[in-house]
């Protein structure tokens, strides 16, 4: 009877975060929000709130019901990493903690140390950071564990920085912390931090995330980006169970939707996951839909992709023929993210702008200047779009 | 080992057995635990859930756990600072002031680790932060370099005024304090660029003590990335009067002396603008005693470092970027000679940004001083 209540307390729990955002990109890890409701004309009067950060960072907030976990570097050489939880309510802060850095800080410029975008399982935060650190918090910022992964693996390191995200998934955290010099993927149990596998993968500079490849009928897998192409691997054991050994991006991670691979791989690259050993099947390539900075989207039978420059180009997700293009206002680098039919798209300058997908070639329906640099992807959670940029974070919402 | 690391060491074999049978551990004896931390996660089962026991710890207790991170490892560090953190939260939802005078006695104890003595300040400056502004101006020339940074910076700070204010002799007076004090390398390079444009040129190359002489060898093969890993032979016996068979043709020991204000030794200069190849570089000194230092290197080819014949590190990484002790390695020098060799090597790229070919090191100590050696 324990047993019974506390299952129905745990899908109770589960309910009631219907609309989080808890990884890099969203719910499916594609930008597609799971809500409609957010406002396509913006002003100022759709900033719910906003407030400053204590520090620099790149990574998305993640939302888990009512609260935002951020994750910022600060200090002269970045060596103090800070999580912090706020009220998504007001923004007011709940807690923050803070850690030393125990790996490399160097980044370049543009980037910084709190590049990884953080991840939760609803019930705990990961938050891990280019000098691979990665530590593993309740709800309320109570420490659970950490390691410092370049204080056990020296010489893994990117001296440009390194930025890819968490996934987590069957009880394991995934962290893929590839370089040129000691390069690997490892699966951490998620209630102790341990190594449950650690895969040797290609010695070059990686800043992809690995996604979930979520299938019907199967167990989901972790797929693997880098620049030899893309390994399908089990979470609980880091066995490879298939890969595609065609080359793709090392900045640009796939998307899926429709149980499609939408790869960026010389050009964008579609292709249906592979079976146990079998390599995946190659559906259409298309060198006009290559995303540059921003990973692609796929909505409604169309993927978008966004060059550094600002053009969107939509395309057809069944065949990969070029739709239609639209000129944003560039350069990009933070992917766009999608609700119902609007993608928000915010450029390097800060400026959000809302394309509708639907206009028969696209259309800018609403603007809005933050006013500060963004590079960072924003997040949609329970009816607002959160966007961070260096020194701030802000809630916009249907006013 | 100090008495308290004694203590802790003795605690720590009775801890590692206490934390999954005893209710809750004393502040000590979680102290202990969290210690025990290895690699790859190990102990993180135990420490996590001593941290719980310590996050009850009161408030007087903090200087206690604050000593615990004398000689913890750094991921240690972090275990206990979160212990910290969370006693600090509870302290602060209750309403109740922290210990801020055992909290300033603890800062004052230099020998305590720089992160805890820093970590305690903090607290002082958000709790009493007119405490924390007099504590700070007595740090000029501190053991901790997060708190010798901020006494710096209000060196600066004055120095800026009195510029503004066209007293260019204070200021300058001001500036040259500041430098006998600073280590982080922004300030160093902020208060050179303000002395020069005040008619004080600072020698950067003295200020950082870069280790200006080498011989160098090469080039040898780095074909497909193949001599990252291959032993030539200064690797194996250094004969400065030795001839080897390079990557083409004969290859014999040259000498270089690097006057550049930030130390590169370009190899390309003595050994040719070449791709896929290896260079060695070698620098001998006399230490009067065995000391501890920090052998602090910068580079942006694939490297390797031997001191004494004894890998220390190295990193087949290229082009990525580098800055000054982007590699801080610690390391021991022994009493009289001592021998630093530098393995380099050159990737494939051909792009324009990737000629580089080349490597800064200097010694120092902990804190970023350079010692200078008599020359061998």
């Amino acid at each position: 009877m324990k047993k019974l209540f506390l299952s129905l307390a745990a899908l109770t729990a589960c309910s009631l975060h219907a609309g989080d955002w808890r990884q890099f990109r969203g719910p499916h890890g594609n930008g597609i929000a799971d809500e409609t409701d957010l406002p396509a004309k913006l002003d100022a009067q759709n900033i719910a709130w906003k407030i400053n950060l204590p520090g620099r960072g790149l990574s998305s907030p993640i939302i888990v019901g009512d609260r935002i976990f951020v994750t910022a570097s600060s200090g002269p050489k970045q060596e103090r990493l800070h999580v912090l939880c706020f009220n998504a309510a007001d923004g007011t802060q709940r807690w923050e903690r803070q850690f030393w850095a125990t790996g490399v800080t160097l980044a370049h410029e543009k980037t910084s140390v709190a590049a990884p975008t953080p991840t939760s399982d609803g019930e705990h935060v990961f938050a891990l950071f280019s000098s691979n650190d990665l530590v593993c918090l309740d709800l309320d910022g109570n420490l659970l564990w950490l390691r410092g992964l370049t204080h056990d693996y020296p010489r893994a390191s990117n001296s440009l920085g390194m930025s890819s995200s968490l996934v987590v998934t069957d009880g394991v955290v995934v962290a893929m912390i590839e370089n040129d010099s000691e390069s690997f993927t490892a699966g951490l149990d998620v209630k102790s931090g341990v190594n449950l596998w650690k895969l040797d993968r290609p010695k070059m500079a990686n800043w992809t995330s690995p996604y979930l490849l979520k299938g019907t009928n199967s167990p989901t897998l972790v797929a693997l980006q880098s620049g030899k192409g893309i390994a399908a691997v089990e979470p609980k054991t880091g066995r490879v169970v298939w890969e595609y050994t065609d080359g793709a991006s090392t900045v640009p991670s796939g998307a899926v939707s429709g149980g499609i691979i939408f790869a960026p791989s010389k050009g964008l690259t579609a292709i249906t996951p592979g079976v146990d050993g079998q390599p995946p099947t190659q559906i259409w390539r298309s060198a006009q839909l290559r995303p540059a900075t921003s990973s692609p989207v796929v909505l409604d039978g169309r993927v978008f992709t966004l060059n550094d420059a600002g053009v969107l180009t939509a395309g057809s997700a069944i065949d990969g023929s070029r739709l239609w293009q639209l000129r944003l206002q560039g350069p990009h680098s933070a992917t766009p993210v999608v609700a119902g039919k609007l993608l928000y798209c915010v450029n390097e300058k800060g400026l959000l702008q809302v394309v509708d997908s639907t206009a028969p070639e696209g259309a800018i329906v609403g603007e809005l200047d933050l006013g500060q640099v963004v590079l960072s992807t924003p997040s949609i959670a329970h009816g607002a779009l959160y966007v961070r940029s260096d020194g701030t974070l802000w809630k916009l919402k249907k006013s | 080992m100090s008495d308290s690391l004694r203590k802790l060491s003795v605690i720590a074999i009775a801890t590692s057995l206490l934390v999954s049978t005893a209710s809750a551990l004393t502040t000590a004896e979680a102290v202990s635990a969290i210690r025990n931390v290895g690699a790859e996660g190990r102990g993180n089962s135990n420490a996590s859930a001593a941290l719980q026991d310590l996050a009850k710890a009161e408030a007087r207790e903090l200087p206690t756990i604050l000593a615990g991170m004398d000689g913890a490892s750094p991921v240690a560090l972090n275990w206990l600072r979160s212990g910290v953190e969370s006693i600090v939260a509870r302290e602060a939802a209750a309403g109740r002031k922290l210990p801020v005078a055992d909290l300033e006695k603890f800062v004052d104890q230099t020998s305590h680790h720089p992160r805890a003595r820093r970590f305690a300040y903090e607290l002082i400056v958000k709790a009493d932060p007119a405490k924390a502004d007099t504590m700070i101006a007595g740090m000029l020339n501190d053991p901790s370099t997060e708190l010798r940074r901020d006494a710096v910076q209000r060196v600066l700070d004055e120095a800026a005024k009195s510029r503004e204010a066209k007293k260019d002799a204070d200021a300058v007076a001001s500036y040259q304090q500041a430098l006998k004090s600073a280590r982080d390398v922004d300030q160093v390079q902020a208060i050179s660029k303000a002395l020069s444009e005040l008619g004080q040129p600072v020698s950067l190359p003295e200020v950082f003590g870069w280790v200006n002489d080498w011989r160098v060898i090469g080039p040898f093969d780095n074909t497909g990335g193949t001599g990252y890993e291959t032993v030539f032979p200064p690797e194996q016996n250094l004969d400065f009067g030795a001839e080897y068979a390079g990557k083409s043709g004969k290859v014999g020991w040259k000498s270089v002396t690097t006057t550049n204000d930030l130390g590169m030794v370009d190899l390309n200069k003595p050994l040719g603008t070449l791709k896929e190849v290896t260079g060695y570089a070698v620098t001998e000194f006399q230490s009067d005693g065995a000391r501890p230092v920090e052998l602090r290197l910068g580079c942006k080819n694939g490297w390797k470092l031997w001191l004494n014949g004894e890998l220390q590190f190295g990193r087949d990484e290229y082009h990525r970027g580098t800055e000054i002790d982007h590699y801080r390695l610690k390391a021991n020098l022994k009493p009289g000679k001592n021998v630093i060799l530098v393995k380099v090597t050159q990737n494939e790229m051909k792009e324009e940004w990737t000629v580089e070919w080349e490597f800064q090191l200097r010694i120092t100590d902990d804190l970023g001083t350079p010692i200078k050696f008599a020359k061998n």
